[in-house]
């Protein structure tokens, strides 16, 4: 223990230690609290969720932060529902076999830019005769447009921006510009500040009949994160990347680590044909080209994150690594303190275990941590050829979907920005509290 | 082994069986004689046509015989036909289709490798004269970069340069349409390497520079080099003979080493750059699950990976005079 903390104490003199550690601790935390928050099944369903789930959210939005900087106005989604505020319905009377009902959704607009897209969904209860609704636009300054007359089913929704007929009844304008234009903004178009209603008027043809109706303006920013092409927040799988990118890292890393460690040893202490059937799969292995063998895998068998970590531990038992630990092992061999265990009748592999392992952990602890963001980078690698896990988000999914919908030739920045800051972050961390360790361990590397 | 892999519990055989009915069924719908027969014989038709075309394929001969046909292939290059992709001039022949690749992948690696040799080297001589200077320490402080595989500065340098600045292009090989003259084509093609060659370069120099440095620095205090000094040599000369020389073996290993390992990435960085090489091959095989050019692009890396490595057992030889290929007077 006493070790430990002097290693520690040595660390601190290191800035890069440091700063490794407090990055790798944040990650850390940001992965237990994503565990607790979105359990593992919750987060599948919420990524691999359709309308049903994100169809309130804008598509391809910005990360709503970037409006605290000066001079940039980008319009948040604005949702209004007549289900969650009674007060905006206004149901008449049941007579002559009909009833009528008023929905003002009212809303104020303050961006000077236009929304991305405006829809209507109604939700209606009814036997066998169908509600008739119509819908008008109320703009700040008194002007009326009229958005439509028909009959619904019992959900209906009117994706407005679509809408041909609207369009050509604004003057060949999409209905999120044409009913936010400011007519006196001339070539400059602006939105019109204030408030804006949407006046719909039910009729109804049975006793028990109701309708709602729910307007959302759909903005160009959303939430810390943004979103994609497919509206999903951005922020689950940025989140859910955390606890998947460090625990493929690390058990990654551990398992090869360990294993080569251990073949090393026992090939070096046994020698004759153990050591040479080792050393003769290291070679073959070594020629083996790691990634297109991991891209068959992933084509042929399954792309599930966890049989992708399988074949990276067994390609990775016979890497380069027993190389270097068994000519440390050879020389430990021959240490008198090892003739001195042995003279006491220690099993080999008491000896293997007891006496040579823990004599190169310091070679193999920054190792080991120097390791882990590369095997985070290799899920990356694996997700952007479009074989990450088809269920889980993952940070490297991220960036495929992005480089996949040419989000930096559409300018969408913070879609590829987002995970790749989060990559980078977790190689520094690793790096640099590795190369730290590294220089602890081996003060020999430390130069003069 | 890689084959082995490749097709292994014959679950890709199912896939393309599958495809090969859907496809038959395909076509045969689209044909209007089909109407007229009946149920019966249309299947008959079907089974018919899908037996064919597996036979075209080969899926009738046993898998494990198969297996081996494929490996015996693939060691003698003679790696057979594409199931779906074409080379450019119109070829299924797997070899052309690799061999037209090939050259992409080659002109980009060799100007990234040859670059980061000769700029490492001297940038390490140079740091290691300086140790401990403010540029020795950005040096170390930079090393934790190399954490980061090619591909991913390559998406960072795609956004600054080619998507905001908009000076370089976003990928591919040469401007759309070529152009005719052949400088013309040659500084196109120019253009379209600096990115690429700047991403494998950001992400491998300063771990290699920081590595190297400290190889110089172990070499320059052996007693030999102070001796050259205090002969009163010029330091340029001690740097070429006593540090450099001696150094040179385990810079060579450390670089196949590096080699060995950015081969592979260059998968993807081919794909994120749209570079013509055998990466975005091998990347289009997978996406057409078309075994024998996937086959055929491992088995490729896998000899480019042993070409490299005994390159520079050949260099090896030639700069460490204590290494000498087939020497030994006992020879008859």
């Amino acid at each position: 223990m006493s070790r430990f903390w002097n290693t520690a104490k040595q660390l601190a003199h290191y800035p890069s230690a440091v700063v490794g550690l407090l990055i790798i601790l944040g990650l850390v935390v940001l992965a237990l609290y994503c565990l607790f928050t979105i359990p593992y099944s919750e987060a599948i369903r919420l990524w691999r969720g359709g309308e049903d789930i994100w169809g309130d959210y804008p598509k391809n939005a910005m990360p709503a932060w970037v409006n605290i900087f000066p001079g940039v106005d980008v319009p948040v989604t604005i949702k209004v529902d007549s289900a969650e505020t009674p007060e905006t319905k206004d149901v008449g009377e049941f007579q002559d076999g009909m009833r009528v009902t008023t929905i003002d959704l009212a809303f104020d607009y303050r961006h000077g830019d236009f929304p991305a897209e405006v829809s209507i969904f109604f939700t209606s209860t009814f036997e066998s005769s169908r509600p008739f609704i119509s819908a008008v636009w109320l703009t700040p300054d008194g002007r009326e447009i009229r958005i439509a007359d028909e009959a619904i089913g019992r959900t209906h929704s009117m994706r407005l921006s679509g809408n041909r007929t609207l369009q050509r009844r604004l003057g060949n304008q999409p209905a999120e510009v044409g009913f936010f234009l400011d007519p006196n903004s001339g070539d400059q178009q602006t939105a019109l500040k204030g408030r804006y209603i949407l006046r719909i008027s039910a009729i109804t043809f049975e006793e028990s009949s109701a309708v709602d109706a729910k307007l959302v303006v759909y903005g160009k920013a959303h939430g810390l994160a943004g979103t994609d092409d497919r509206r999903r927040d951005l922020m689950v799988a940025l989140l859910w990347g955390a606890p998947i990118a460090l625990a493929f890292g690390f058990l990654a890393a551990v398992g090869t680590t360990v294993t080569t460690m251990l073949i090393a040893a026992v090939g070096v202490w046994f020698g004759g044909w153990v050591d040479f059937v080792i050393q003769r799969l290291t070679e073959i292995n070594l020629v083996l080209p790691l990634l297109p063998i991991l891209i068959m895998v992933g084509t042929f068998y399954s792309r599930s994150i966890w049989i992708m970590l399988g074949c990276v531990i067994v390609f990775g038992i016979f890497s380069s690594g027993i190389k270097t630990y068994r000519s440390m092992f050879l020389q430990v061999k021959e240490s008198p303190y090892i003739e001195a265990a042995r003279a006491y009748g220690a099993s080999n592999f008491r000896i293997i275990f007891v006496y040579m392992i823990p004599r190169i952990i310091p070679v193999l602890v920054p190792q080991f941590v120097t390791l882990i963001p590369s095997y985070v980078f290799l899920e990356a690698t694996l997700s952007v050829l479009g074989l990450g896990d088809p269920v889980l988000p993952t940070w490297g999914k991220v960036l495929s979907a992005a480089n996949s919908q040419g989000a930096l030739y559409k300018g969408y920045y913070y879609w590829v920005l987002e995970p790749s800051v989060l990559l980078m972050l977790t190689g520094l961390g690793f790096a640099m509290l590795g190369f730290a360790l590294d220089r602890v361990f081996n003060p020999r590397l430390r130069g003069q | 082994m890689t084959v082995l892999i490749a097709n292994m519990g014959g679950y890709v055989d199912d896939i393309r069986r599958g495809q090969i009915r859907e496809a038959v069924v395909l076509s045969m719908m689209s044909n209007p004689e089909i109407g007229r027969l009946s149920s019966e014989e249309y299947q008959a038709l079907i089974e018919k046509q899908v037996e064919v075309e597996e036979r075209r394929l080969g899926l009738h001969i046993p898998f494990p015989i198969r297996s081996f046909r494929y490996l015996w292939n693939a060691l003698t290059l003679n790696l057979g036909y594409a199931e779906q992709l074409t080379s450019d001039s119109g070829s299924k022949l797997v070899r052309l289709i690799i061999l037209e690749r090939l050259p992409a992948t080659l002109v980009l690696f060799a100007t990234a490798y040859i670059l980061l040799f000769i700029l490492a080297i001297s940038a390490a001589l140079f740091l290691s004269r300086r140790y401990g200077s403010f540029l020795d320490k950005v040096v170390v402080a930079l090393t934790p970069s190399s954490a980061a595989p090619g591909w991913f500065y390559g998406i960072f340098l795609i956004l600054i340069f080619a998507s905001a600045l908009k000076i370089l292009p976003f990928g591919g090989l040469v401007d759309a349409p070529p152009p005719e003259s052949r400088i013309a084509y040659f500084l196109s093609v120019c253009k379209h390497l600096v990115l690429p060659t700047a991403a494998i370069f950001i992400s491998s120099i300063f771990l290699t520079i920081y590595s190297w440095r400290t190889f110089f620095l172990i070499y320059s205090s052996e007693d030999y080099v102070e001796m050259a000094k205090a002969k009163g040599l010029s330091s340029s000369q001690i740097e070429r003979r006593y540090v450099l020389r001696p150094t040179l073996p385990t810079i060579i290993t450390s670089f196949a080493l590096m080699l060995i390992g950015l081969w592979t990435g260059a998968i993807v960085l081919e794909t994120v750059f749209n570079w013509p090489g055998l990466g975005r091959l091998l990347y289009q095989a997978i996406g057409m699950h078309d075994t024998p050019v996937i086959v055929g692009s491992t088995v490729i890396y896998a000899y480019l990976l042993a070409v490299t490595v005994f390159l520079l057992d050949i260099i090896y030889a030639l700069v460490d005079p204590r290494v000498k290929v087939g020497a030994g007077g006992a020879r008859p």
